[in-house]
């Protein structure tokens, strides 16, 4: 084909690519802009250590619901990252376990699912036997969300690791177990990572699930055995209210969940890159 | 010498009841924000704590029957099977308590036009059945002579989410609409003929807002909280009625109050009363021994005496927040309900 | 610890860990089946599971729940939010992987990182507070009265020009799925060896060339993994759906009017449900998302076994 035409149609993609990718980068910096101008100015000294007050009052916050978003995500992605990584490493090191078509499976299946099913499913196997709402029952509520996102992410960057690795590992004598935990897994650990992150990302803006199982709690507590409030709870309560200050500090809460989980994500992906 | 075994007992016994009580509530959206006035109140008061959240009025019920909370909330009475049903499963009644008073105000979006807009309960069926299509239509002309109303489409906004405010609301069209109740009926969740459908009462005000020639209905302190234009209703009188605390009030005044507190106030005959208003209540175990959320009387004990507080002197919080109060007659028919609530047998209140 | 000890324990262990996790994966879904399916026996029953799927009248009053409508909404707005959605996704991915210089890479790719870690909710307050004027103003008005001045026909396909319906909650889908798609596909494109590459750029390829004949092809797994994931992603979005898309059960949909998807239907009615039967209907069409997301997968773990013959492990 004639190099005058290749050059073209390269120059052509390439534009193309860089449209595709502004129009995903302009709305979301429209979003940002106005989470950012909405919320900024509930982000007082007060939202971060009083707990909520009533309509009218001000001067309230969230702090209970800043620790317990702490809390129950925090609970969540271990649980979920444990049970994700592990179903990540059957699925792509031991591609002949009898186990894989249903592990694949369910895990898609899984990630399909809206959010709410999730909190009903964690209402009858957590808080029913329990006899009362808890943040851990919240917590296994947003694992059952996180865990496809990390399987997904962790069994397509384990795949994509070179056969290589793995044989160098084998060629020096260390056992299979051992080449993976300390060759082709941190060889992964970015991809893993950007499953983790994902994972908290969607867990920790979740609402619904979190209505029968953490419940929500005006007062503080740090006992995921208690009943607890996170952000997103308090958010959707307040944003569906009649009143400004409300609306506010919904706003709020919604720009400290961004920042916080992006935050996160800096420092993690900062920690691993060695 | 006799005194001080006593007086140690009795620090004892302080020292327990210093331990913070928490009651665990859940339920109606629509009196959050008024409960969560209440709550905070009554814990200066008396230390006692109240975890209440709304979780939407079926969640509260279904909390209640699962027995996961002290208290449920609910801005619909349950109906006789469910009643029946209660007493059925747990051997005990269920006691419908009221709170305070809602009311659903028609808002609509109409640039140019200033004054109130009139309107009967048979014209609010039809134009929610999609029968009035514009503006302008002769219909809602008669109703507002001297009004300019646009050519402007009409278009429907109804909640898309199940709601106490749309049960009353349909409820009051099946009653003034025959053809309402033949097409649609009432409930917490019906299937709307035409319309959007906004997520809770703030997404209704969102899209009323946003849409020029918007229809819909929100609880009244979202119409005045968001400054919406909202209309006059034809009441049974005959009077063109505006919603406001005390029309809502006046609804209420009924001289029938039901012993058991599980009223419909739409389509009052009051003369000035609001058509389309409603209480909603608290909803608890009558023997609440037979509730397994209870670890102790004392925790019993504090909900009556809660709702005690609440039906009165809790009401002088209600108006602030726009909630309308309970009538005389409610508060005297609660307090009976509240005096028959008991612990394995044992009256709660004295 | 003895030579022998540390290979065969060590992997018998591993390996006994490994599956006893992923085993808990399994029966954690089971549970899930388990419970959608009890939940949601009564309404599958009473109107027999076809009947279900089929029925196109969704009424809390009396009693009869079909489930067709949000169903129908469901697969158009997933279908055509990730249609949408995948052109921008993988070029923001291309860009960061191959066009973007050093100190823009992490940035960007941070930022589409971001999109992910918005709550719902507040894709859908922005959406009713600024992409619905803008929508309504700027796309729909215009069309609708282009099509009634020259193609009437289209009016009934285009429907009511409010600015709330089908088609901005599908921009907004489209949107909050970029992220999924465009993260996994990044870190698989980034995974491709640089030889792979250099050895195309050896035949005299252009940088286009490059990414189509060899870049690509070598991550399709992982891109394609972040498609799956992407419009799982899009079966189950709910609050922001639910604000924008106008939640009406009636058919026929329109593309600017409003309809309903399952998991907004699911989310709207869940909490206020009082009556068995309703709420187990709610519950049944839970069940069918499943099966729907079952089947999705299903064809999306036949394509990807015939994209990974032969690649990453020889």
């Amino acid at each position: 084909m004639n190099l005058r035409r290749r050059y073209l149609r390269d120059r052509v993609m390439q534009g193309l690519v860089y449209l595709g990718t502004l129009a995903v980068l302009l709305p979301l910096f429209f979003i940002l802009y106005y989470v950012f101008v909405q919320g900024i100015g509930a982000l007082d000294l007060a939202f971060f250590t009083r707990p909520p007050a009533p309509p009218g009052e001000g001067g309230g916050g969230m702090l209970p619901a800043i620790v317990g978003s702490l809390v129950v995500d925090l609970i969540a992605l271990a649980l979920a990252a444990v049970f994700g990584v592990a179903a990540g490493v059957l699925l792509a090191e031991y591609p002949d376990h009898p186990l894989n078509p249903f592990l694949r499976l369910v895990s898609d299946v899984m990630a399909g699912l809206p959010a709410i099913l999730m909190g009903l499913v964690a209402f009858v196997l957590v808080v029913k036997p329990m006899g009362h709402f808890s943040g851990f029952s919240g917590a296994v509520a947003l694992a059952l969300i996180m865990v496809p996102i990390i399987t997904r992410a962790t069994e397509g960057v384990l795949k994509l690791i070179p056969w290589e690795i793995t044989e160098a590992g084998l060629a020096l004598g260390l056992p299979r177990w051992r080449v993976i935990l300390s060759l082709v897994l941190p060889a992964a650990r970015g991809g893993i990572l950007t499953g983790l992150m994902l994972a908290l990302a969607r867990g920790a803006g979740e609402a619904a699930p979190l209505l029968f199982t953490a419940f929500g709690n005006p007062f503080l507590t740090l006992n995921p055995l208690e009943p607890m409030d996170t952000l997103p709870l308090k958010l959707y309560v307040y944003a569906i209210s009649p009143y400004e200050d409300w609306h506010r500090q919904a706003w709020g809460a919604a720009l400290l969940l961004a920042a916080a989980i992006m935050v996160a994500n800096y420092l993690a992906r900062r920690a691993t890159r060695s | 010498m006799k005194r001080a075994p006593f007086i140690a007992a009795l620090f004892a016994l302080g020292l327990a009841l210093a331990a913070p009580l928490t009651l665990t509530g859940a339920g109606a959206t629509f009196p959050y924000p008024l409960y969560a006035k209440y709550f905070a109140v009554y814990q200066k008061l008396t230390g006692v704590r109240v975890n209440y959240q709304s979780i939407g009025s079926g969640g509260g019920v279904r909390q209640l029957f699962a027995q996961t909370v002290h208290f449920g909330a609910s801005d619909a009475p349950l109906s006789d099977a469910k009643v029946a049903e209660f007493k059925k499963r747990f051997k005990t009644e269920v006691v419908h308590v009221p709170t305070a008073l809602g009311a659903v105000a028609v808002v609509y979006n109409l640039p140019g036009v200033q004054e109130p807009l009139k309107f009967t309960g048979e014209l609010l069926a039809e134009v929610f059945l999609g029968k009035v299509r514009t503006w302008n239509d002769p219909k809602i002309a008669e109703l507002n002579p001297g009004v300019r109303l646009p050519p402007l489409p009409v278009t429907v906004v109804h909640r898309s989410d199940g709601s106490g405010t749309t049960f009353v609301f349909t409820e009051y069209l099946a009653k003034v609409s025959p053809a309402w109740r033949e097409r649609v009926g009432f409930g917490k969740s019906v299937s709307w003929p035409t319309g959007l459908g906004g997520k809770g009462n703030e997404g209704v005000a969102g899209m009323v807002r946003q849409t020029p020639g918007a229809i819909g209905y929100v609880e009244l302190v979202y119409a005045l909280q968001n400054k919406i234009p909202f209309a006059a209703l034809k009441n049974r009188a005959g009077r063109f009625v505006l919603p406001s605390l005390a029309s809502v009030k006046a609804a209420a005044a009924l001289s029938d109050f039901p012993p058991d507190a599980r009223v419909s106030l739409t389509d009052t005959p009051a003369p000035e009363g609001y058509p389309i208003a409603s209480f909603t209540w608290i909803l608890v175990y009558q023997d609440m021994a037979k509730n397994r959320a209870f670890k102790s009387r004392a925790q019993a004990e504090a909900l009556a005496e809660l709702l005690w507080w609440i039906v009165h002197d809790g009401q002088a919080y209600n108006e602030p927040l726009h909630y309308a109060r309970l009538p005389e007659v409610a508060v005297r028919v609660t307090e009976k309900n509240l005096r028959a609530l008991t612990f394995g047998g044992e009256p709660l209140l004295r | 610890m003895p030579g022998w000890l540390y290979q065969r324990l060590g992997d018998r262990l591993f390996s006994a860990l490994v599956v006893g996790l992923a085993l808990g994966v399994v029966l954690a879904a089971l549970a899930i089946v388990w419970v959608l399916y009890q939940g949601g026996r009564e309404a599958l029953h009473t109107f027999g599971f076809l009947g279900f799927l089929t029925g196109s009248r969704w009424d809390a009053v009396r009693g009869e729940f079909g489930a067709w409508p949000p169903l129908l909404g469901t697969l158009v707005t997933s279908a055509a939010a990730l249609f949408l959605a995948f052109f921008p996704a993988l070029s923001a991915a291309l860009f960061v992987v191959e066009f973007a210089p050093r100190a823009l890479k992490g940035a960007v790719a941070y930022l589409i990182d971001l999109l992910a870690a918005l709550p719902s909710v507040v894709y859908g307050l922005w959406g009713i507070f600024v992409l619905v004027p803008l929508v309504r103003e700027r796309v729909e008005l215009p069309l609708f009265t282009w099509a009634a001045a020259h193609a009437p026909g289209l009016l009934a396909f285009l429907g009511p020009p409010t600015g709330i319906g089908m088609l901005s909650a599908i921009l907004v889908l489209a949107l909050m799925i970029v992220p999924y798609a465009s993260a996994l596909a990044r870190d698989a494109l980034a995974l491709v060896p640089q030889s792979q590459r250099e050895a195309m750029y050896a035949l005299g390829a252009t940088r286009w060339e490059v990414i189509r004949r060899v870049v690509i092809p070598y991550a399709r797994a992982g891109i394609f993994s972040g498609v799956v994931l992407a419009l799982a992603r899009a079966l189950g979005e709910t609050m922001a759906v639910t604000m924008l898309i106008g939640n009406s059960v009636n058919l026929p949909y329109t593309l600017f009017g409003p309809a309903a998807t399952m998991a907004s239907l699911i989310a709207n009615e869940f909490t206020e449900a009082e009556d068995d039967l309703h709420l187990s209907a709610l519950i049944a069409v839970g069940f069918v998302l499943l099966l729907i997301a079952l089947a999705t997968n299903l064809v999306a773990a036949w394509v990807l076994r015939r994209m990974s013959l032969g690649e990453g492990r020889k």
